[in-house]
């Protein structure tokens, strides 16, 4: 249809109102970024306890509660304060709307962290007694269903798939940004999820046999690799509509946000991965360490370019 | 009933009537709109024409505002009104993020989501929407589609085949028609936007959503300790104080 092109028509607007910038910012890279920690950290402890005996990893079973509880509550505050009327997300409760992905990621969200709290609390009792001080009535009861952790836990990961891949769906509903509605964006949210996982656990791997730390990171190797593959399929087949053609146009053009998201692509993943392979031969923590906060920064600024540039397109 | 509306191009003229009675009617804050008029310029000199284009909410059948509402704030009427509850709203922005037409905004006075509403209390009233009321050539028509033989239906039938909505590729299904309109004009992404290349104003992004001056500790502190109640006043002192007029570029 060469004859409707704007170099055909020469169509320019010259008259209309400013039009909506970035409604959903930063905050929301964050809310994103905590929750890949907070659930990736469950699927990785599911995967090492499967693979390897609990005394491989001594300080897993208190410290992986501890870190998705404070990742979690950190996705949820960041979720709380992007709303407009932040005392009104008890409507979310009181009013539901099924059909939307963000109730029921909302109610998903707060089952996964009660059940991450039981364990937390199970966790720190059985691991230090005497906190925070002798006969402590809370942490008695945490001794007391002390084997609840261990019957809870695969439900806690059954619900960390839906709690992980809901903010897919949210994008999927979010149907004017053409960008978001590939199916790839459920796996990107699943890798990344594996990546945060075990880049974060690899900070408190350093009591771990060496076969474990080996684990963590060829998961955190295979994460970035695919996590790379996905982001440059759809950087590379953006034909598939005209709108995320447009949208790509904003990386695939220079700018603030094509520096953002190749230093994100670099730092992010090809860096770590090298790294991780690297580290499954011979075992350098600090080198697993550094290419963790690689992994960890390069997530958050990819994830931020892929939130912020179809909100840069005009809808009308 | 099924209410729906259908703009005539080839009729409008750009007065932007319709814009501003709608603003009247509604008391849309400033920096904030539920009607526009948008002007395309096509062509190159001596072979250059104009077209003007009213946008507003397409009360889709398939309403994907409606779908992501996490609380209901955005409903159906029995007329087939996409309607919304301010009251209800927790200002989350899915439905800003969903809206394929950009129809739907933050208002800065109640910091939560609004839109054209086909003017329901009106209709409510047996009165017609104020844009088709102020609209001096008739290039609005509002009706009842499932009424065959209603003003709107009758105009459908004449002109079957030249009736477009906006992005069909969405499957929203709009109760919102054009008669008259091109790819042009109907697709945003079939015309350029070139800042400051415009007769009044500079066209840019806005660089606040909602309420500019309630950060996000207003949000939280604004119900204990108040906040200055934002108005249509308050809001130009803030847009005069920053900066002049000249020096956004304007004429």
């Amino acid at each position: 249809m060469v004859e409707s092109t704007i170099h055909a028509t020469q169509a320019v607007v010259t008259l209309d109102v400013p039009i909506q910038g970035i409604v959903w910012g930063s905050i929301i890279t964050v809310n994103m970024w905590a929750k890949s920690i907070g659930t990736g950290v469950v699927f990785l402890a599911a995967f090492l306890w499967f693979r390897h005996k609990k005394e491989d990893m001594p300080n897993l079973r208190w410290v992986m509660p501890v870190i998705a509880f404070l990742a979690l509550n950190i996705f949820l505050l960041f979720t709380l304060i992007d709303l407009h009327q932040p005392y009104r997300m008890i409507h979310i409760f009181t009013h539901p709307h099924w059909t939307s992905s963000i109730t029921v990621g909302a109610w998903l969200a707060s089952i996964f962290l009660v059940l991450i709290s039981i364990m937390m609390l199970i966790g720190i009792a059985d691991k230090f007694p005497g906190i925070p001080y002798k006969g402590c009535k809370l942490t008695a009861f945490g001794r007391k269903i002390s084997a609840t952790y261990e019957k809870i836990f695969p439900f806690v990961v059954f619900l960390a798939i839906p709690v992980t891949t809901y903010t897919a769906i949210i994008m999927a509903q979010s149907s004017a940004r053409e960008l978001w509605q590939a199916p790839t964006e459920v796996m990107q949210m699943m890798w990344a999820a594996l990546l945060a996982g075990s880049a974060t656990l690899s900070f408190v791997s350093s009591s771990w046999t060496q076969e474990a730390r080996k684990d963590l990171a060829l998961i955190l190797a295979i994460s970035t690799f695919f996590s790379f593959t996905m982001y440059m399929s759809e950087y590379f087949f953006s034909f598939k509509s005209s709108e995320a053609e447009a949208v790509l146009a904003f990386v695939h053009a220079g700018g603030k946000y094509s520096i953002e998201f190749w230093f994100g692509m670099v730092l992010g993943f090809i860096i770590p991965f090298f790294i991780a392979v690297g580290n499954m031969k011979s075992d350098n923590q600090t080198l697993l360490k550094f290419a963790a906060i690689l992994a960890l920064v390069g997530l958050f600024l990819v994830k931020d370019v892929w939130l912020k540039i179809p909100q840069m397109l005009p809808l009308s | 009933m099924k209410l729906g509306f259908l703009v005539d191009l080839n009729l409008c003229m750009g007065c932007k009537g319709c814009e501003i009675a709608c603003k009247v009617e509604n008391e849309v804050p400033l920096s904030t709109w539920r009607l526009r008029v948008k002007y395309i310029d096509m062509g190159t000199f001596p072979d250059a024409s104009r077209s003007f284009t009213p946008l507003r909410c397409n009360h889709c059948e398939s309403a994907p505002c409606e779908r992501i509402c996490p609380v209901s704030a955005l409903h159906y009427l029995e007329n087939g009104i996409v309607n919304i509850d301010s009251e209800r709203c927790i200002g989350c922005a899915g439905c800003m993020m969903a809206c394929p037409y950009g129809a739907i905004y933050m208002d800065p006075e109640t910091n939560t989501a609004d839109k054209c509403t086909y003017c329901a209390h009106r209709i409510e009233s047996g009165m017609m929407p104020a844009c088709v009321v102020a609209c001096p050539v008739e290039a609005n028509i509002f009706g009842d589609l499932e009424d065959d033989n209603s003003h709107i239906s009758h105009y459908i039938m004449e002109h079957r085949g030249a009736v477009q909505v906006r992005k069909p590729e969405k499957h929203t299904n709009p109760t919102h028609f054009y008669v008259g309109g091109g790819n042009q004009t109907l697709n945003p992404l079939a015309h350029q936007r070139i800042e400051g290349f415009s007769l009044f104003n500079n066209i840019t992004h806005l660089d606040h959503v909602g309420d500019a001056h309630h950060g996000i500790l207003d949000r939280f502190l604004a119900p204990f300790v108040g906040h200055e109640k934002l108005d249509n006043t308050s809001l130009i002192e803030s847009a005069t104080a920053a900066d002049s007029h000249e020096e956004k570029g304007g004429h």
